[in-house]
């Protein structure tokens, strides 16, 4: 019985278009967050005098504020991602679910 | 006293990698301090508190899957503070204290590393973990493949990791509260081990939830207010405070720069990948996404755990350097009177110090009891976490091929969390003088090339079979440990060689991939026709995975 029913949902094109727009939306942000993170660890390993600047006449240097920026920015991704799949998604999944159960059409 | 500086600062590397989820900050032996009396009453109340809870959490613990998942009635704001909490130990509080106050801006980078496995976790793993997962996240390893063999697999991943972190954790415990409480070491141990073994058989899930909320709460307040009351003192200026550390610290104007802690590339991307991917395997972490009722509850999980996490980082960052004008300067706190001569209690009583400084021994005490209630939480999880690998995973699924009633099951999980328990206090004390900081290492390791790899794999690889799982599974593990082993943290510290044969402080870069690789190579030579049925198999599971249909305590559209 479920297996029917995964067969239909996999048949509904709403499942295609969901698969394909969570997986676009979710390996795009953790392609940021890696690209960004890893960014920052070979900075420090190859270059680390680029993060030892001091902001104008101030004490706080790039390292501290791209570290900063990584924890907001990267929490913001977060959210970011949350909002998209709690509201689009999942409707779009419910849409999917209800037009499956209701038979073969 | 630039030996010492660098002894400590590798120490401190040990710990860091140990991080965030362990408790074990006080790695040498530490001197018994008077009983100190505010800090035990503030413990006692936590403890009456958290046995109320446990008391009602039992009225509500009947069928398995309110023992192990808390009947899937945690909210996400909930989890989200129970995750962070399971995350956030005590080594967090003092050991990252610790490195700031030494290291400065490479404590800070660590912190970076400890924080970015949870939007990834977000991204990648968690509604898929929700959708797929029963109890224990080996259910979703072995959602298509052999139950029992791969179960078996998973569940020995599981408790190695739950075991070397149960030692590190025990270990800082009875260290950390003879310094804090001047109370026993055996004591703080047999203590520690009872309250644990009590809230997990008595009250399962929701009790270890409860304790682990209210402690990230303490934990959240107690750290935010010594940063406040310290903070204060330099008029909430970040440029005053800056400059004063600056002015004071042996580091100077290098004290905001990257240091020499990461220094070495491959020693770097090794351990932020072992940090990162740990987390996700890491067996008391992954349980709690079958706590909530479906997966817009356990993304939402993720978004508040990370939204804790990196606060209370960046807290730490501003307690670290506050304590470097506020601790530093005060003879109180060093040996002997001696300013920058060794700090009273060694370099993890920062923190403590700080909260003394600012806000007297009321403080002091109050700080003293969260670190102690901390451990106490993320022991409770641990246990349940292995309790349920034994008892659902091993017994259950494997032993009883799922030919068991319900009460028995939870019968053995509650003999299984009184034998870890037992074997904790046991492992506690004999561990008492020795160097626990790679196991640590190792729980973090084993949790990256063992658990996550196979895990990751069975959620996205159509071709993953048997096979390849248990090569990924077994591989990975048996890789983490023997690079450890041939570390310096084993290799040098423990046997007392010269040098370490693999140089580097973290196994993930290697055996990770190594993992994957033999997953890979594994599954696709497998041509076996049982083979052939899984990969079929994974059509199902891919679209319950993606929509939550058929997904355990799921709402019914």
């Amino acid at each position: 019985m479920s297996s029917e029913m995964y067969a239909r949902i996999r048949e509904n094109p709403k499942f295609k278009e969901l698969v394909s727009k969570r997986e676009r939306l979710a390996w795009t942000l953790t392609g940021i967050v890696l690209v960004l993170f890893f960014g920052l660890f070979l900075t420090v390993a190859f270059n680390p005098a680029v993060l030892a600047i001091k902001l104008g006449d101030s004490y706080v240097t790039t390292g501290l504020l791209i570290g900063l920026i990584q924890f907001i920015f990267f929490w913001i991704l977060t959210a970011v991602y949350v909002r998209r799949a709690n509201s689009e998604f999942d409707a779009l999944t419910a849409d999917l679910l209800r037009e499956s159960s209701k038979g073969t059409k | 006293m630039q030996k010492t500086l660098v002894k400590l600062a590798s120490g401190l590397v040990a710990l860091g990698i140990t991080g965030a989820a362990l408790a074990g900050p006080v790695m040498e032996t530490t001197q018994k301090q008077p009983l100190n009396i505010p800090a035990i009453v503030m413990f006692a109340i936590f403890v009456g508190m958290t046995l109320a809870i446990t008391y009602w959490a039992a009225s509500r613990t009947k069928t398995a899957s309110d023992f192990y998942t808390a009947g899937g009635g945690i909210t996400g704001f909930q989890n989200g503070l129970a995750m962070a909490g399971d995350y956030m130990s005590a080594a967090t509080l003092l050991g990252l204290t610790a490195m700031v106050y030494t290291n400065g801006y490479d404590a800070y980078l660590f912190m970076i590393a400890f924080f970015v496995g949870w939007p990834i976790i977000l991204f990648l793993m968690a509604e898929r973990l929700r959708n797929l997962g029963k109890f224990t996240f080996a259910d979703i390893t072995s959602y298509r493949l052999d139950q029992g063999k791969v179960r078996t697999m998973a569940a020995i991943g599981s408790l190695t990791v739950v075991c070397f972190y149960l030692i590190v954790q025990m270990v800082g415990a009875g260290q950390l509260i003879k310094l804090l409480f001047g109370l026993d070491y055996h004591i703080a141990v047999i203590v520690v081990g009872v309250l644990m073994v009590v809230y997990v058989t008595f009250g399962g899930m929701v009790a270890t939830t409860w304790v682990q909320i209210i402690k990230a709460c303490l934990l959240l307040f107690g750290g935010t207010v010594i940063t406040v009351l310290a903070f204060s003192q330099f008029g909430f200026s970040f440029n005053t405070l800056a400059a004063k550390t600056i002015e004071l610290h042996k580091l100077k104007d290098m004290l905001f720069a990257p240091g020499k802690l990461l220094q070495d590339p491959i020693n770097a991307i090794s351990l932020a990948m072992g940090l990162m991917f740990g987390l996700a395997g890491l067996p008391h972490i992954l349980m709690r996404f079958f706590t909530v009722n479906n997966a817009k509850e356990a993304r939402k999980s993720v978004l508040y755990a990370a939204g804790f996490v990196g606060f209370f980082f960046n807290v730490i960052l501003l307690m670290g350097l506050c304590a470097i004008v506020i601790v530093g300067t005060n003879p109180e706190f060093f040996e002997g009177g001696t300013v920058g001569g060794k700090i009273i209690g060694g370099g993890n009583m920062v923190a403590m110090h700080l909260a003394k400084a600012v806000g007297g021994n009321l403080l002091l005490g109050f700080l003293a009891a969260v670190a102690f209630a901390t451990i106490l939480a993320v022991v409770s999880g641990l246990a349940l976490a292995g309790a349920s690998a034994i008892s659902h995973d091993l017994y259950a699924r494997v032993i009883k091929k799922g030919n068991v009633s319900e009460a028995q099951e939870i019968k053995v999980s509650k003999m299984a969390s009184f034998g870890i328990g037992l074997i904790a206090v046991v492992l506690g004390i004999a561990f008492e003088k020795q160097n626990v900081a790679f196991m640590a290492a190792l729980a973090f390791g084993i949790a990256a090339a063992g658990n996550f790899p196979v895990l990751f794999l069975s959620m996205y690889w159509k071709d993953l079979t048997t096979r390849g799982a248990l090569a990924a599974g077994y591989g990975g593990l048996i890789a983490a440990v023997v690079l450890v082993v041939l570390s310096k943290s084993v290799w040098v510290t423990v046997f007392g060689y010269a040098s370490p044969i693999f140089p580097y402080d973290q196994p993930a870069l290697f055996a990770m991939p190594l993992a994957f690789l033999l997953g890979y190579v594994f599954s696709i030579t497998d041509k076996t026709p049982r083979a052939a049925k899984e990969r079929e198999a994974f059509a199902d599971q891919w679209v319950r995975a993606q929509t939550g249909f058929g997904a355990d305590g799921a709402v019914s559209h």
